[in-house]
């Protein structure tokens, strides 16, 4: 009887943690179930179907209701693949190179104005960038770069930059100074240094801020709403904010075509390198 | 370097500094000026003229018709998603996860961590169909399958109140916007409450278990103050961070159904500044809403950077040469 009690109290915890998880396994499962069905009951497929992964051999998506008319058709897909990695792949590299200078001058140089710019990096660390949408809005028509991808990259890559600098210093603070210094003394300069030297030293922290600058460029959403206008220049998840309004009540399969092959990547990292996810999110502010 | 015979001395430091700087300084520094300057003109989206108008889109805000909806609609969400979710849930699966079999626990994690990478826009997707009517979309199929409710099942989105003995608690949209947001928040709590629960020395939790505390007890009495910390800087961030999202409302309700159903402060700014389709596309109101965002979150961070004692973290470094 007392054994009896225990394992029913033993198993409390998991019923608890199955019952509150169990709503995202199922939206999930509903997602990639419908993907390859005809159509969905609730979990259960009418008809296993791939005809929703047409697009990827024809290359568009087109609109419910416009037959084959080629105004009707969303842009390539592959062409919004494309773009979409572009601005990943982007932001991410600028945010590497850019983070490891100023997390490298940060963690080896005194200079007067290092604790205004640290103070001043945390704090827009903490500041809710989403609310400078308008004024963005406004630099970017001045300077031209509105409905340019360019504008979107240094947008997103300028938010990002206070974390990544943090992360970058606390890496290069690990390093000991004596690796440098021998670099320093062989005649090395400082630039040199940092380049031959630390840089090969910091490969986590360079991935960590790689692999979460890629994945926030790549599920950007609201500046390409609000900065892109021209749809040659959309990405993925414009794409599928562009087909929700005309797919909701037509076809959800196609959508979670689509939703699916956006996630790839994310699915990849979810998978592979959930060490430094877990890492990356207590880092980042994340949306909510 | 040598130039012309002259040892020219290159402060390295600017090539440092310089590029993170311009960005920052561009993108960051000054919309922040900016959105306060925008808030005192009536600047439209087309033009974008300086047309200064000085306090009028701030009286105007004060007796805007929707703004006390909206102001009300933004503290019972925030408060909500925060209590049941960010902070509740969070804490919920940090402390069931590591009572249980670590490797089974961090499964549960990892599942709770999918909500927050998924690109918002799938997000949105999987929510909106998972809301849609019986028999497609999952959550009316479950409940007229399980015999709960008849017919099509309840219109999540639409006009509908969740009842409990006839009388109207809150709008269904109300709890889909809860629930959607609460799935992506609990984990940012959850992941800093594991490592904080982790880090507890176990001869505590055995002292008490020795003394013939309950796991309950264990809990509130040993866990609980422990990670008092944790607590409120989770809290405080993500009060912030939930005053100011609105990408997930945007896509699912939009603010609707009707008039403002779940409207927040952030959105309405949004749809203001943005929004061409009601016409209209006022920058200048935008950037006054906007502007007390910008304020909140000003004062919340520097009183953060206070509170947090992060001032620690800038100790300067300890050697400098050249």
């Amino acid at each position: 009887m007392v054994k009896v009690f225990n394992y029913v109290k033993q198993s409390i915890p998991y019923l608890i943690l199955v019952a509150v998880t169990m709503p995202i396994v199922l939206m999930y499962a509903m997602l990639f179930m419908g993907s390859v069905s005809r159509s969905l009951y609730g979990l259960v497929p009418t008809e296993i179907k791939f005809e929703n992964w047409q697009f990827l051999l024809t290359g568009y998506i087109q609109a419910p209701g416009t037959g084959t008319v080629e105004a009707g058709r969303y842009p390539n897909i592959y062409l919004v693949t494309f773009n979409t990695f572009l601005l990943a792949i982007s932001v991410g590299v600028l945010e590497v190179l850019m983070t490891s200078l100023a997390g490298y001058a940060i963690s080896r140089y005194k200079f007067k104005g290092r604790n205004t710019f640290l103070t001043l990096t945390l704090i827009l660390h903490g500041f809710p960038s989403i609310t400078l949408l308008i004024a963005i809005f406004y630099i970017l028509r001045v300077t031209g770069l509105f409905d340019t991808l360019l504008g979107v990259i240094l947008v997103k890559t300028a938010l990002e930059l206070p974390l990544g600098i943090w992360i970058m210093k606390g890496f290069f603070d690990g390093i000991p100074w004596d690796v440098e210094m021998s670099a320093l003394v062989d005649g090395c300069t400082r630039l040199q240094a940092w380049w031959k030297v630390i840089m090969p030293n910091v490969k986590p922290g360079i991935s960590s801020v790689m692999i979460f600058a890629f994945l926030s460029g790549w599920s950007e959403f609201m500046f390409i709403l609000v900065f892109i206008v021209t749809r040659g220049y959309w990405t993925l998840s414009r794409l599928v904010q562009a087909m929700i309004g005309e797919w909701r009540f037509v076809d959800y399969g196609m959508l979670a075509a689509v939703s699916i092959y956006y996630m790839i990547p994310v699915v990849i990292f979810f998978l592979f390198f959930q060490k430094y996810l877990l890492r990356i999110t207590i880092a980042s502010k994340g949306v909510v | 370097m040598k130039i012309g015979g002259k040892r020219i001395k290159i402060n390295y430091l600017y090539i440092f500094l310089a590029p993170a700087t311009i960005l920052i300084a561009m993108f960051f520094l000054a919309p922040v000026i900016l959105t306060v300057l925008i808030s005192f003109t009536s600047m439209d989206v087309i033009g974008l003229k300086w047309e200064w108008n000085w306090g009028e889109n701030y009286i105007r805000m004060i007796n805007d018709r929707w703004s006390r909806k909206i102001l009300f609609n933004t503290l019972f969400y925030v408060f909500t998603t925060l209590a049941c979710f960010n902070v509740g849930m969070a804490l919920i699966i940090s402390i069931l996860t590591t009572h249980i079999h670590d490797r089974v626990g961090s499964i549960f994690r990892a599942l709770w961590l999918l909500p927050r990478i998924t690109p918002s826009t799938v997000y949105a997707v999987i929510w909106l169909w998972a809301t849609a009517p019986y028999p497609f979309g999952l959550w009316n199929w479950l409940l007229v399958n399980l015999g709960i409710v008849k017919g099509k099942g309840i219109p999540f989105l639409g006009y509908s109140f969740v009842e409990l003995f006839g009388v109207k608690i809150v709008q269904w949209p109300w709890v889909i916007i809860v629930l959607v947001n609460g799935f992506v928040g609990a984990s940012f709590g959850m992941i800093i409450f594991t490592s904080a629960i982790k880090s507890i020395p176990v001869d505590f939790i055995n002292a008490a278990k020795v003394d013939g505390a309950s796991t309950w007890q264990t809990i509130r009495h040993v866990i609980l103050p422990l990670i008092k910390w944790p607590i409120l800087f989770v809290t405080a961030y993500q009060t912030l961070s939930l005053l100011t999202s609105y990408e997930y409302i945007l896509l699912v309700t939009n603010g609707g159904p009707g008039f403002y159903t779940t409207e927040v402060w952030a959105l309405y700014s949004y749809h203001r500044a943005f929004e061409q389709y009601a016409g209209y596309m006022e920058f200048g109101y935008g950037a006054a809403l906007a502007s007390v965002l910008v304020a909140i979150g000003l004062i919340a961070a520097v009183v953060y950077w206070k509170i947090f004692k992060f001032k620690e973290l800038m100790i300067e470094p300890k050697i400098e040469v050249l």
